[in-house]
């Protein structure tokens, strides 16, 4: 289903079955052209599909922006293991939701993706990695992945092309972590969803140790439009350097919160204005979070004349990310918002490592005590210091996660922080947007939240 | 070995065999780069953050213990950005740490306060909550205190890489991590206390341990552990006379930091209430305490009366007592008593092996002078990670001329007839050539692959367990599993075969035979199903195999193998010399009604069973016939009592309720020598605590030789004497004593062609002990008795 109304500023190319009746049925999708970019590729020699990605300056749509031809190209085509295809649906991302799209709407054409990268580096199994929180989605996929099967566009000999696919849904148990590639493959194992030390890369050792190509939803989403029409035809819809389309996520402040199917290189405030139908009651652009909250915060200022793609981000010392825009308006705390965000970190960090596991946990406290009007001007200073001891020294990039929107937001509305000081009440809590009040203390180890020592069903076995 | 890689550390030119990791690299060239997780030998974890450094041409600093080192690689560990990543790395670390320092068994030798003196911050900028939880209690044995605890996973690694249990594993998630037994609120494991020992803070602590003392109050004393024959250095720390605590962080001795449940805990019978204090002569049918002056006496007046009217006498000595105590009495019983009657429990043929061996090989070969004294298998391990010290290590195996090979000879013209010389003659050995035929502790982790008949290694000999599961996670070793019952080893065995009946082994190894053809050497290690003629035939199919093979038989406790070599045997004298006259064996002497018995260490009138549950299980019989009334032991159906029967032990055992004289014996860890294992490395033994009431062994006999007036034929009985005398008489064990002073291992060697006496009939049967049984020995350890799984498995 959708969940908002499509905007003709949109540009339909992974969203194109979107409203289709019954679009995530096979029927629909072979009525639209569907299955035949993989009829296409089936024909194509595997390097010529990975060159025609790299033609198409498809970048990860998951966060990190890598060159998925690139990507794809690592995987070594002579190592005698088996090879496995992992799709990243573990969207966890504050701010983003549109992989739950693609998917609710288009699984044949995830599915099509994935048969795609199976012939392009010459694996036969795949797996669909699908978000605990997500989990009503299994029933989606796995509806398509059997009809698929039934279709024949699944198993052995498919279609004719003499290529056999075999393709699982796997379910997380909602953790954050686990959207980080390497612990994706831990819980896909079945092991406690921890990072694993890179190199290898999973392209070397990924799922069961063997050459794994793992890509985010989208990216996958992608790949059918990109042979079909040419990876050319793909670049061209973007800007250089980075092609294509983004699946947008407005949300926050904004008329119209939903996900939109937008050019890179889309103008923000057009996207604000005209995409959402700008903020409500009139209120003025405070802040706004290109990608999802782990990236820095954008102040409005900052929003003019950028363009929704990874290089004008990159000038901005931002992330283009997940596409999860978090639009805050003028009555906006950004304190509260900080602490919003660490509160999501410190419950999501995996715990493996010191700096992550303390040091988000630390700034949360930090960051709720201030807000309710228990700081001092020493706190403000002590927030960026920590966060900035986080930065680049941990394990994964979930410590990177949460400090770099917290060092973005202290640095650049401090005075927001300093009008908190001394006891006064938040300046914003009048605002008629209240979030729900925060418990003053999250659940912890004095108040265990779920799993204790006495649960052995809480147990895990670290690394097998 | 491939050309080292030259890298620079804190402008220092270092050269590194390629693979190696930066921290090992910077440690061999006396750099230190702190860490928590990382840990020699174990799975890296890069989880604590504390090894960061600065690499040119990375962005981001590096973690040293997961970077390989490589070509022109430039390394700073002293730069203002390294500083402060440590500095900060211990302020998140100390932010939910209690600091409860003054009262944690670890403060004073905490890894956490180490590198916050050197590194931390002198204050604090937390001023917010901490979290608390509870203590808890996994086991008798295992405390965790989840604030200490700074989630380093050493103990989850060592449980699952090392010990091959797993029962550690962590639960929740971020801050409120715990680690937790994967059984829910209880471990179900060795026990083994590996995980506390590994422990860098004071989150796990031993029950044992726990609020008894600062760890520099203690005086540490380097023993072996007493239980089985593994011979496992156990360092034991006392206080006012306690034992308080053994472990052997230093690494020192063949087992590295290994300990099992019971060289770590298993001290705990020293204090046991039962323990006898004061000597006990039975008087009207009673045992009742007397002076040492009234027993000793009485003893030297029965043996001086009986030896005067030719009475017959029948001596058991122990499987426990040392090297020098073993010799002496076997002296005692020769010279003094002009008997033969003497023999003790034995465990496997280990004569058997030697004189397979001997009789195709000439094993004089290497004595092994261990130069790399106290390297152990961590230490070598290092050869994968760290650069290689030239002239280190295996240099110490070439063997040079040996002075006293002349000696040897010398020695072996008594009673060896010219066949046996010819095949005696001295040989210079090529290291590690063929006639390094007796494997070491350290074999067991070095050589390619590892064949196991008959023994549940992980239960009977933890630390052989322990080493074959290093060789085969750090070298890929390839381990072959016959045996009657699923053991651990299957887990990684290459091929494990289950071998019911004994007699159906030759078939099972013939059917691997393809398979160890192909493997480039072997080390092949039996329990007491192989005996006299099987061992031969064992020899002869490793002979076959066409590969160096090396073998180890299989004992079950600490001094078995230094008893055998030391004569305690009716056909043999030290060092396996024929005693070219008959005397009774064991089972022989109880049946035999002798004139006198003198059992010294030994338990025979137990009823010998392989099945060491029922052993255990009767442990609460023996305290209730503590009133040592004189009466046949029901059910036990073994022997006669002799007409006098004089007992040496700690407690009134069974057979020490017979006696007529019991002499309380002090316990390995209160007594210097030196003890033989089961591989024949000697190492020695210091005392920890002095015995209140009890005497060594040595003393005992000592002070009867003295009543009797044969002391001086005997010659001097301290522990230093004695063993000079041994070094002297005794084939093989001519050993280094520098090296045993240091507390280093040095394999024995003592045979030298063929032993004529062997090979009448199997006589040795093992008990099997499992990890929580001891014999009788272990029946008196507490803890041994505490834990859960000892009820289940033993």
């Amino acid at each position: 289903m959708l969940y908002n109304e499509p905007s003709p500023l949109e540009t339909k190319v992974l969203s194109r079955r979107f409203g289709l009746p019954d679009s995530a049925s096979l029927a629909t999708y072979l009525a639209t052209e569907g299955y035949q970019a993989f009829l296409k590729a089936a024909g194509m020699k595997p390097e010529r599909i990975i060159e025609e990605v790299k033609v198409s300056n498809l970048r990860g749509r998951g966060g990190a922006g890598f060159p998925t031809g690139m990507k794809w190209s690592f995987v070594p085509r002579n190592s005698p293991k088996p090879k496995y295809i992992v799709v990243n649906g573990d969207e966890s991302e504050p701010g983003t939701c549109k992989d739950r799209v693609l998917i609710e709407n288009d699984p044949h054409q995830l599915i099509e993706g994935v048969l795609i990268a199976g012939l392009a580096v010459d694996a036969h199994a795949g797996y669909i990695y699908i978000r605990g929180e997500y989990r009503y989605l299994i029933e989606i996929v796995e509806k398509a992945i059997t009809e698929a099967y039934a279709g024949g566009w699944l198993g052995k000999n498919i279609q004719g092309t003499g290529f056999d696919f075999d393709l699982y849904a796997h379910t997380g148990a909602g953790a954050y972590e686990c959207g980080e590639e390497s612990a994706l493959l831990e819980s896909l194992e079945g092991k406690r969803g921890i990072p694993r030390i890179r190199p290898p890369f999973p392209a070397v050792a990924g799922a069961f140790q063997c050459p794994t190509v793992l890509n985010n939803v989208e990216t996958f989403c992608a790949v059918p439009a990109i042979i079909r029409d040419g990876g050319a035809a793909f670049a061209a819809l973007g800007i250089p350097r980075a092609g294509g389309t983004k699946m947008t996520c407005l949300t926050g402040n904004v008329n119209k919160p939903g996900v939109y199917e937008l050019r890179l290189g889309f103008p923000v405030m057009r996207m604000i204005e005209e995409v959402g139908g700008g903020i409500p009651r009139g209120r003025k652009l405070k802040a706004l979070i290109p990608g999802g909250s782990s990236c820095p915060a954008l102040t409005a200022a900052e929003c003019e004349g950028a363009t929704m793609d990874y290089d004008s981000m990159a000038a901005r010392k931002t992330m283009l990310g997940s596409g999860g825009v978090i639009i805050m308006d003028d009555q906006t705390c950004m304190v509260k918002a900080a602490m919003r965000i660490m509160r999501f970190y410190a419950h999501e960090s995996c715990g493996w490592c010191i700096p992550c596991r303390e040091g988000t946990t630390w700034l949360r406290k930090i960051l709720v005590r201030f807000h309710e009007g228990g700081g001092t001007r020493d706190d403000i200073d002590l927030i960026g210091d920590i966060a900035k001891n986080m930065l680049g020294r941990t394990f994964c990039p979930l410590g990177d996660a949460a400090a770099m929107p917290t060092i973005s937001i202290v640095e650049k509305f401090r005075q927001e922080f300093e009008d908190h000081l001394d006891g006064k009440p938040c300046p914003f809590e009048h605002a008629d947007h209240k979030w729900d009040k925060p418990p003053s203390l999250s659940p912890g180890w004095d108040k265990p939240s779920g799993l204790s020592p006495d649960d052995s069903s809480g147990a895990r076995i670290l690394n097998g | 070995m491939a050309d080292p890689v030259k890298l620079t550390i804190d402008g220092r030119p270092i050269e590194a065999a390629p693979g190696t990791l930066v921290i090992d690299a910077a440690k061999a060239a006396g750099i230190e780069i702190p860490s928590f997780c990382y840990y020699e030998g174990l799975t890296l974890q890069a989880a604590c953050r504390m090894c960061l450094v600065e690499v040119e041409k990375m962005p981001k600093l590096m973690t040293a213990c997961t970077l390989p080192v490589g070509e022109g690689m430039v390394v700073r560990t002293d730069t203002p950005q390294v500083h402060s990543a440590r500095k900060y790395m211990l302020e998140f670390l100390l932010t939910n740490h209690p600091l409860d320092c003054p009262v944690c068994d670890k403060g004073g030798e905490c890894e956490l306060q180490d590198m916050t003196f050197r590194y931390g911050a002198g204050e604090s900028r937390y001023a917010d909550e901490k979290v608390h939880v509870p203590e808890k209690q996994y086991s008798p044995v295992v405390f965790f205190d989840a604030p200490r605890c700074i989630l380093c996973y050493r103990c989850v690694r060592i449980c699952n890489e090392g010990l091959g249990v797993g029962a550690l594993g962590v639960i929740n998630r971020g801050a409120v991590s715990e680690i937790a037994p994967n059984k829910g609120d209880h471990l179900e494991c060795d026990e083994c206390g590996a995980c506390i020992d590994i422990c860098p803070v004071g989150a796990l602590t031993s029950g044992i341990y726990r609020y008894q003392t600062r760890p520099w109050e203690m005086t540490h004393t380097g023993a072996i552990c007493t239980h089985c024959a593994d011979g496992c250095k156990t360092t034991l720390g006392t206080r006012n006379g306690r034992i308080l605590r053994g472990n052997n962080r230093d690494r020192s001795g063949v087992n590295g930091e290994f300990l099992c449940i019971k060289g770590r805990y298993g001290f705990d019978f020293y204090d046991h209430p039962e323990r006898l204090r004061a000597p006990l002569v039975r008087v009207n049918g009673k045992l009742e305490e007397v002076s040492w002056a009234e027993a000793l006496a009485t003893v030297a007046k029965k043996f001086s009366d009986t030896l005067a009217a030719g009475g017959s006498f029948g001596v058991i000595g122990s499987n426990h007592t040392t090297n020098e105590e073993n010799y002496y009495l076997q002296k005692f019983a020769r010279q003094a008593l002009k008997t033969n009657n003497i023999d003790h429990h034995r465990t496997g043929d280990v004569a058997g092996l030697l004189d397979a061996l001997g009789a195709r090989y000439d094993t004089t070969a290497p004595l092994r002078s261990r130069l790399d004294n106290g390297l152990t298998s961590r230490d070598r391990e290092g050869a994968v990670a760290r650069p290689t010290i030239p002239g280190g290590k295996e240099a110490g195996l070439a063997t040079v001329s040996d002075p006293n090979l002349d000696n040897d000879v010398a020695r072996l013209d008594n009673g060896l007839t010219s066949r046996d010389r010819e095949g005696a003659v001295p040989r210079l050995t090529i290291p590690g050539g063929k006639e390094a035929r007796l494997a070491t502790v350290s074999d067991l982790y070095q050589r390619k692959a590892i064949l196991v008949l008959g023994a549940d290694l992980a239960l009977e000999h933890p630390l052989l367990s322990f080493q074959i599961r290093a060789n085969y996670r750090h070298h890929q070793a390839r381990i072959y599993a016959l045996t009657p019952k699923a053991v651990r080893e299957d887990k990684y065995a290459a091929a494990s075969i289950r071998v019911a009946d004994p007699a159906d082994s030759f078939a099972a190894l013939e059917h691997l035979r393809d398979k160890l053809k192909a493997e480039p050497e072997l080390v092949v290690l039996f329990d007491d199903s192989f005996q006299g003629a099987d061992i031969a035939r064992l020899v002869d199919f490793g002979e076959s195999l066409g590969i160096p093979v090396r073998y180890v038989c299989l004992l079950d406790y600490s001094n078995s193998r230094g008893a055998i070599d030391m004569g305690l045997a009716p056909e043999f004298l030290p060092g396996y010399e024929p005693s070219g006259q008959p005397g009774l064996r064991l089972n022989e002497m109880l049946e035999a009604n002798l004139d006198v018995l003198w059992v010294v260490g030994a338990n025979p009138y137990r009823a010998q069973t392989g099945d060491t549950q029922q052993q255990t299980g009767d442990r609460r019989d023996v305290s209730e016939t503590q009133t040592g009334d004189r009466q046949p032991i029901p059910d036990a159906g073994i022997g006669v009592s002799p007409r006098f029967l004089v007992v040496q032990d700690m407690f009134l055992t069974e057979t020490a309720q017979l006696a007529d004289v019991v002499l309380p014996a002090a316990c390995a860890y209160e007594k210097d020598g030196t003890v033989t294992n089961v591989t024949g490395e000697t190492q020695r033994l210091a005392r920890a605590v002095d015995a209140t009431g009890p005497k060594t062994d040595l003393e005992i006999m000592g002070f009867l030789a003295r009543e009797m007036g044969v002391a001086a034929d005997l010659g001097p009985w301290t522990p230093a004497a004695v063993f000079e005398e041994i070094r002297a008489r005794v084939r093989g064990y001519d050993l280094p004593v520098a090296t045993l002073a240091a507390g280093g291992a040095v394999q024995t060697n003592a045979v030298n062609g063929r032993i004529p006496a062997a090979g009448s009939g199997p006589q040795a049967h093992s008990d099997h002990n499992g990890l929580f049984a001891s014999g009788t020995l272990g029946r008196y350890s507490k803890v041994l008795n505490s834990v859960l799984e000892g009820r289940v498995t033993r």
